[in-house]
């Protein structure tokens, strides 16, 4: 029984991950591709070499990028219920839909916001193409760490909890959890390849669309799970439709 | 509240629902490796890394890797 519930949390994860890719897709076809064109644009003002064009800009800017937006939901999504079935009940007293809307700002800071702030997003020609291997290792080792560190934090604010109270502990897990991440950033090696002349204004743009692709991306799978996920743990609705023999015995109980 | 001096114990607030740590490790282990897999391939594959010879793969999600954060090219 127990076993199916996480099987239903799990596929609404991934249909709330769906969901989310199609708004977080709009939103980046829309204020993410303009910032691609001019890293294209100033790409193609500065390399002599023209490689083949596998995929056309025009492919890549609709369904390619749609693919990769909607796989990146579903997948995020199925793992962040995962995350929700670890976590309801032993976060504190929170229902299905507080714990999905903190398990997906939890999971928005960790996998993309605090990674985000030590290697934001780059468009194409902000980097140089030879680093990619030192820069995704960085990448995924900032976000694995953040994610452990994470964590780490929420054990240590359970851990807390029953000698400090809920709110002193969750001040000191964050605190812990904070200066964590200071320390990490501030020994993991900078990248800074962005050419001088590389439109600055068309760099920072491109971040903010990003930034907001990805809270987007999350806001919504955090607020359509927590009202999937409460459907599926809580079937009995709390206020007017409550069935005629559910309010008898609520009578008769007074 | 004086009517809650009718319940039946003193814990009032109702305890939230836990899902057991077995109940949720196998489906853990399995779609938490696949998705991981799916992201892989949208976020790194044929970049620093290739499991697929060509670079079909990188220049199909190529723009979403790069709005999405993840390093591209
Ligand atoms: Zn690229």
């Amino acid at each position: 029984m127990n076993s199916l519930t996480v099987r239903a949390l799990l596929v609404r994860g991934m249909l709330a991950g769906v969901a989310a890719g199609l708004l977080a897709f709009g939103l980046a076809y829309l204020i993410g591709e303009p910032g691609m064109n001019a890293g294209i644009a100033y790409e193609d003002a500065h390399t002599h070499e023209h490689g083949m064009e596998l995929v056309s800009r025009a492919l890549q800017s609709t369904a390619g990028l749609a693919t990769a937006v909607l796989v990146f939901g579903t997948a995020v999504g199925g793992i962040t219920a995962l995350a929700f079935c670890f976590a309801l009940g032993r976060i504190g007293r929170f229902g299905a839909r507080a714990t999905a809307a903190l398990v997906a700002a939890g999971a928005f800071a960790t996998v993309y916001l605090v990674p985000f702030l030590k290697y934001p997003a780059n468009p194409p020609g902000a980097n140089d193409p030879a680093t990619i291997g030192k820069r995704t290792t960085l990448y995924f080792l900032m976000i694995a760490l953040t994610v452990l560190l994470a964590l780490a934090a929420v054990l240590l604010g359970r851990r807390l909890a029953g000698r400090w109270g809920n709110w002193n502990a969750t001040l000191a897990a964050a605190t812990a959890f904070l200066v964590m991440i200071a320390v990490a950033m501030a020994f993991l090696p900078a990248v800074n390849e962005t050419p001088k002349d590389f439109p600055a204004t068309a760099l920072w743009q491109f971040r903010l669309a990003s930034l907001g692709i990805q809270a987007l991306l999350w806001s919504t799978f955090g607020a359509v799970f927590g009202y999937l996920a409460e459907r599926v743990l809580e079937p009995k609705p709390a206020t007017d439709a409550v069935p005629a023999n559910a309010e008898r015995t609520a009578a008769a109980a007074h | 509240m004086a009517h809650s001096a009718i319940a039946p114990a003193p814990l009032s607030p109702p305890a939230v629902l836990k899902l057991p740590i077995r109940a949720i490790l196998p489906w853990a282990a399995f779609f938490g490796l696949l998705m991981l897999v799916l992201l892989y391939f949208v976020g790194a594959e044929q970049g620093a890394t290739s499991l697929l010879p060509g670079a079909g793969v990188h220049e199909w999600v190529h723009d979403g890797r790069h709005l999405l954060g993840f390093p591209c090219h």
